[in-house]
Formats: structure tokens, sequence, C-alpha cells
């Protein structure tokens, strides 16, 4: 198994949450001081490093317009990492392709990032969060169509090497595509596709690229990494689906003691409950199938808008998307999540966010890379193969998973995390 | 009403017809169209109306290839053919009031008269405030109180609508998105081509409309030779849902 340390460099320093109606697209900026914005930048890079001194890989990610995630240009720090580090795979989880106006620009910014970094580096592609829709003024319908010709036009001009190609597409147009640098690994970094739908994770299948998902406990993740090898399957690629074709991020924190880990965790939720939008912003029209608004109108709800109700560390555990402990306890949590899931190659750990401090976070580090990461890489081998199911129940155990009530009037949201229920945001 | 299906190129279209006459266009807007509005029977007791449900609304197709209000137009000059009518007299909500524009610019010689009710579709004020409010940016609660004089009157009961109905309501929305996303509400060329619209027009607001203001409608109407401005009382962006009985008058009788 593959570690990678990931935070979405936020910015915490906010004021009351109740303050605002949303943490998304509308905050405004004058709330970001940029002292304190440049010294977290220092810290996180710095966080970054110790981690692949640890023997984790690394990975960052990008929003627009939000608290949560300063990051809205993740290649620029790439760039920065590719030079500060030396030894860690780089991955960036993702580019947001239909919001990009010029794939071919993504094309050059990862070239240029593989050369920097001599080829460590992982380009992973996200069709983005409703609320990304706004800042990058992006059309929601036909988003999905977008993407994946976005994708198409990037490997296409990653691979093609004897002088200008071109593409005359439904959404793209380039005539004398002709990229410099040329991407250092052969044929292309390795790619990557977050989504968190069973129906998405059957295409990325079809591709062969890696799935990663976040966040989605026990059942949703079984169920996308189902879809995921049925595509694998359905598109010829063999019977058995390599374990470092799929990816699950949770967030974790491994402390000394059970009570240290536990204070690192509530801090890590910080991540899941922050996150306050206003409901103009969760479901732009399009950005789910009609099916699935019709069925939200009849009261169907991201099941995470439960969970940050009355968010907590032992539900979070129990569901399966948080795991903190002991050394011995989280390397159980992962286990048996792992072996409910049928397995997967990469663990990415949401290892800081929000108000987890610096001595923290590099504690949080330390403890998982030598007192955990040692016994998964021994347990779970890169070379398994996917779709093996351990010892475990047959059904996730009960949890928070719950329906909402038809009457119910709380919005919704198809983030990997829930939208905080409006006027019950926690936070500093 | 009559519903009927009409295959154009390749584009299948409902349309919904009632009564007799020299027809009457009706272009809806972004709610759809909808058989059961106060309108229909006033208008259509004594001139033949026509409904069309644009691409992507009700139970029309939407084909990958259409995006754009331009599309539309074309679809409907084409519909005008397949009915036979040399000349029509034309109505457009909002939205629709748009697609008409986007006709009487490509072919003015078709079109007898025009309604144009609380219409979008042109840029006329500065690059730094938006001609239309962003209705994709404010709470959705506020929305009704643009679109209604009265928006008591018409509250959102998703228990009371069939799941057919709310899937059409639904599609009708992101159909709607796709349409006026990007430049948001208009296109660009158009004001620059009003200038060859030849039938007398009729521009229709409600003075409550939230959405369309007066300075932009009497734009507009200033962009086409002896457009005229008509201002319905009580009510908002939908004057024919409104105030129906009041909307029928104002129109048959210019129409007249």
């Amino acid at each position: 198994m593959q570690a990678w340390h990931f935070t979405e460099t936020a910015y915490p320093y906010l004021p009351p949450a109740d303050s605002y109606p949303s943490i998304r697209v509308t905050l405004p900026n004058k709330h970001y001081d940029p002292h304190k914005g440049a010294a977290l930048y220092d810290r996180y890079l710095m966080e970054w490093q110790i981690a692949e001194e640890e023997g984790l890989n690394l990975m960052l990610n990008e929003h627009h317009q939000t608290a949560t995630c300063v990051d809205p240009a993740a290649p620029l720090m790439l760039a920065a990492l590719a030079r500060l580090t030396s030894k860690a795979r780089l991955l960036i989880l993702g580019n947001p392709a239909a919001n990009r106006r010029q794939p071919v620009r993504i094309a050059e910014e990862m070239a240029m990032i593989d050369i920097l970094s001599k080829g460590r580096l992982e380009v992973g592609f996200v069709r983005g969060v409703p609320y990304e829709i706004s800042p990058a003024n992006s059309n929601p319908v036909r988003m999905n169509e977008r993407f994946w010709e976005a994708i198409n036009l990037v490997v296409k001009a990653w691979t093609n090497h004897d002088g200008p190609v071109s593409h005359e597409g439904r959404f793209f147009h380039h005539r004398n595509i002709n990229i410099w640098p040329r991407v250092y690994q052969t044929p292309h970094p390795p790619m990557w596709i977050s989504t968190t739908s069973a129906s998405g994770a059957r295409q990325v299948g079809e591709k062969g690229y890696v799935q990663a998902t976040f966040l989605t406990g026990f059942g949703e993740t079984r169920k996308i990494y189902e879809a995921y090898r049925a595509g694998w399957r359905a598109a010829g690629r063999g019977q058995d689906v390599p374990i470092d074709r799929l990816a699950y991020c949770a967030i974790v924190y491994v402390g000394k003691t059970e009570e240290e880990a536990y204070r690192g965790a509530e801090k890590l939720l910080w991540y899941v409950t922050a996150n306050k939008v206003a409901p103009q912003f969760v479901n732009p029209p399009g950005y789910v199938p009609v099916a699935a608004n019709v069925a939200m109108l009849r009261g169907a709800t991201h099941p995470l808008s439960e969970f940050a109700k009355s968010a907590s560390v032992e539900a979070a555990i129990k569901a399966g998307f948080l795991m903190a402990g002991t050394p011995e306890q989280v390397y159980q949590q992962i286990k048996r999540h792992y072996q409910y899931v049928g397995g997967y190659g990469h663990l990415l750990i949401m290892g800081q966010a929000g108000f987890l401090d610096h001595e923290d976070t590099v504690e949080g580090i330390r403890n998982f890379a030598r007192e955990v990461y040692p016994r998964l890489q021994a347990e779970f081998p890169d070379t398994t193969i996917s779709g093996q199911f351990g010892d475990v129940p047959p059904e996730p155990p009960k949890d928070y998973l719950i329906e909402r009530p038809a009457s119910s009037e709380a919005p919704v949201t198809l983030d990997e995390r829930p939208m905080t229920p409006l006027g019950v945001a926690r936070g500093a | 009403m009559q519903r009927s299906v009409m295959t154009l190129g390749t584009v299948e279209v409902e349309v919904h017809e009632q009564g007799s006459g020299k027809p009457i266009l009706f272009l809806h807007g972004a709610s759809g169209f909808n058989p059961a509005e106060p309108h229909v029977p006033l208008i259509a007791e004594s001139r033949r109306l026509l409904c069309p449900s644009h691409p992507g609304f009700g139970r029309s197709a939407l084909p990958d290839w259409i995006d754009n209000v331009d599309d539309v137009a074309h679809l409907y000059l084409d519909l005008m053919d397949r009915c036979g009518f040399d000349t029509v007299d034309i109505i457009g909500c909002s939205m629709g009031g748009w697609i008409a524009a986007e006709m009487l610019t490509k072919a003015p010689e078709r079109f007898s008269k025009a309604v144009l009710v609380g219409p979008v579709g042109i840029k006329i004020g500065p690059a730094d405030k938006l001609d239309i409010p962003d209705i994709y940016v404010m709470p959705p609660s506020e929305v009704p109180k643009l679109i209604y004089h009265e928006p008591a009157r018409f509250p959102f009961d998703p228990a009371a609508l069939s799941d057919e109905q709310l899937t059409i309501m639904m599609r009708n929305k992101e159909s709607t998105a796709l349409y006026v996303w990007e430049p948001y509400m208009h296109n660009p060329k158009l004001l620059h081509r009003l200038y060859r619209v030849t039938s007398p027009t009729l521009f229709v607001r409600g003075a409550s409309d939230g959405l369309v203001s007066a300075d932009y409608v009497d734009g507009y109407a200033g962009l086409i030779k002896g457009a005229k401005v008509v201002t319905i009382p009580e009510a908002g962006h939908v004057p024919h849902v409104e105030q129906p009985a009041v909307f029928a008058k104002t129109v048959l009788e210019f129409l007249s």
C-alpha cells in the first residue's frame, strides 16, 4: 500500500460561521490576511517535506474562492513541491478539467512539473464540486462530456511527439498541438480520476485510470470499487484488477494514546463540519441528472449531511471515513475497511485540516509513518489483486447512514463531504 | 389543448395547439410551457395558438448539438415552413422573447407583428453590472420574489406534483441553464442585428418584474424601429400568468 499526505491548505482564521452565509464562493477575501496566509503556505509546504522525509507520498488539490482550500492554482504549488522534494511521488487530485477553458494548457503545466520533478508526477482529474461552477463561470450542464473530452485532449497532447496535431471536438478546438516540454514519464504520468458515484467509477474502470474515492465509508466505497472492476473487465482489460488502480481518501490521525489521537481527530473533522455552503451553490442545474434532482425533491439527501449535524470522532470512525487512535487501533480500522471494500492500493490521508497546528500535524504524520505504514505495506502489498474480501461482515456496521425523512428541507450536496446545515456550522 | 410532436431536422419538438384563425406562435420562458396557464383560452378564443416546447423543455428532445438560443430560432423558422405559414404573429416571454427576437432578425419578412414579454437576450448596460440579476447566485427563496408580483399565490410544493411533473420541471431548469449560462442571458450579437426587424413590435413588462428592468425594456425597444412599451400593473416577470385577462386583451388588441 502507498500512503499519501494530503492537506487542503485551508485558511481557518475566519469570523464566526453565523456571520457569513457561505464559506465557498462569496466569502469576501478581506478576511484573508496575506501575512497569515504566507505563514500558512510556509507551514503546509514544510509539512509536505516532513511527510516526504517520513517516507510518504504527497497529494494536493485545487479549489476556488474558498477558505477551505487556498490553492486555486494547484500546479503552482506542485511546481514548488517538485523543487522542495526529491523522492516522493507527487499527486495532484486534481485538475478540474471541465472548468478549465484550455486543456492543452493543463497538458503543458503537467509536462513542466513532470520534468521539474524528474518523473515523480501523478496527474489526477476531478470533475469538481458544484461550488466550483460559479467561480469558473462554467456551464454545469454537459460537464461530464466536457470533462472526458478535455482529458482525452490532454492525453493526445502528451503522447504526440511528431509535430502538430489537431483537435476539433464538441467543446474544444486546437489546430496546432505540439507541446514543449513533453512529459518525462513514458507514455505519460499515471492518471487518476476521483468520483464518488458508481456510474462514474465504471467509466474510470473502462479507461483503466486510478480511481480515487473520498470519505465514502464502507458500503459506498465497496459499490464504487465493484463498479470500477466491472468497467475494467467490460473494457477487456482482463479479469484481475490490480490493487494499485484503487485509492481511498480518509481522515487519519495517529496518536501515542487514544486521547491524544481523538484530540487531533476532532480538529481534523473541521474538514467535514466547516463546509458551510449557501444552497444556491450546492446543486446548480445540470450538475446531477434530472432523476437525482427529482429524488432530492422527494427528500433524498447526501448521507454525510446527517453526520455533519452531530459530527463526532466515534461516529466518523464507525462510518469508515476517519481512522483515529493508537497505532494498533488505526491499523485495525484500516484493515477492517480495506477488507470490507475489497482492498485498495493507495490510502490518501487527510492529515491536516482546519486548526490542527504544526506540531500536532507532524506528530500525526510521524506516528502514522513510523508505527502504522510499515505494517500496512507488509500486510497489503502493491502486487495484490483487488476485489478480495477479508473475513468481515457482509454488511457495513450500522451507522449514521440513514435516509432523510421526506419532509426534511435540509439542503443536499453531492460533494465528497457534507454541507453543514445553515446556521449550525461549527468552526473556530 | 391538442398536443403533437413534430420532427424538425433531427429534433423532436412537442407542440401544443388550440383555436383557429390567423396563427400566433407563442414561445415560453424558462419555466416551460404549461397548457393550463390561464392566458391560453383567452387568446385561443379568437386566434390559432401554437406553443412549441423548446428543445430540452417539456417533452421536446435535446440533441447533443443544441446548446444555444440561436439553434432554437433556426428550428422554429423550420417549424413555420413545415406548418405552411408564410407569416405569423409571434409572442415570446422572457427567454422565449429572446428566441423571438433572434427569429425577427433572421427572417423579418415572416412576422406580421411581434410581442416581446419581459424579454432577455441583449446586453446594454455597463460591463461591471449584470443587466439581468444572476438567479444562480441568489438564495433560491429570492427568485420567486423577482418573478412574481405576488409570490405567495404561487407556492412550490413538490408533494403536490407527480414525478412526471417534477421531472419536466427539473429538466426545464437544466435546459435553461444550458441556454442562458454564458454569456449570461444574452447574445452579444443580437443588439447589433435588431435594426433588421420590420414588424410592429410591442414590449410588455410587468410593473413588478424584478428580472427585466424598465430601463432594459426601454433600451431594447429603442433598438427596434417604432416599437412600443406597455406596462401591466400588479404583475412581475410573468404577466400572462399573473394578469391573464389584461395580458390577453393587450396582446390581442395590438395584434388585431
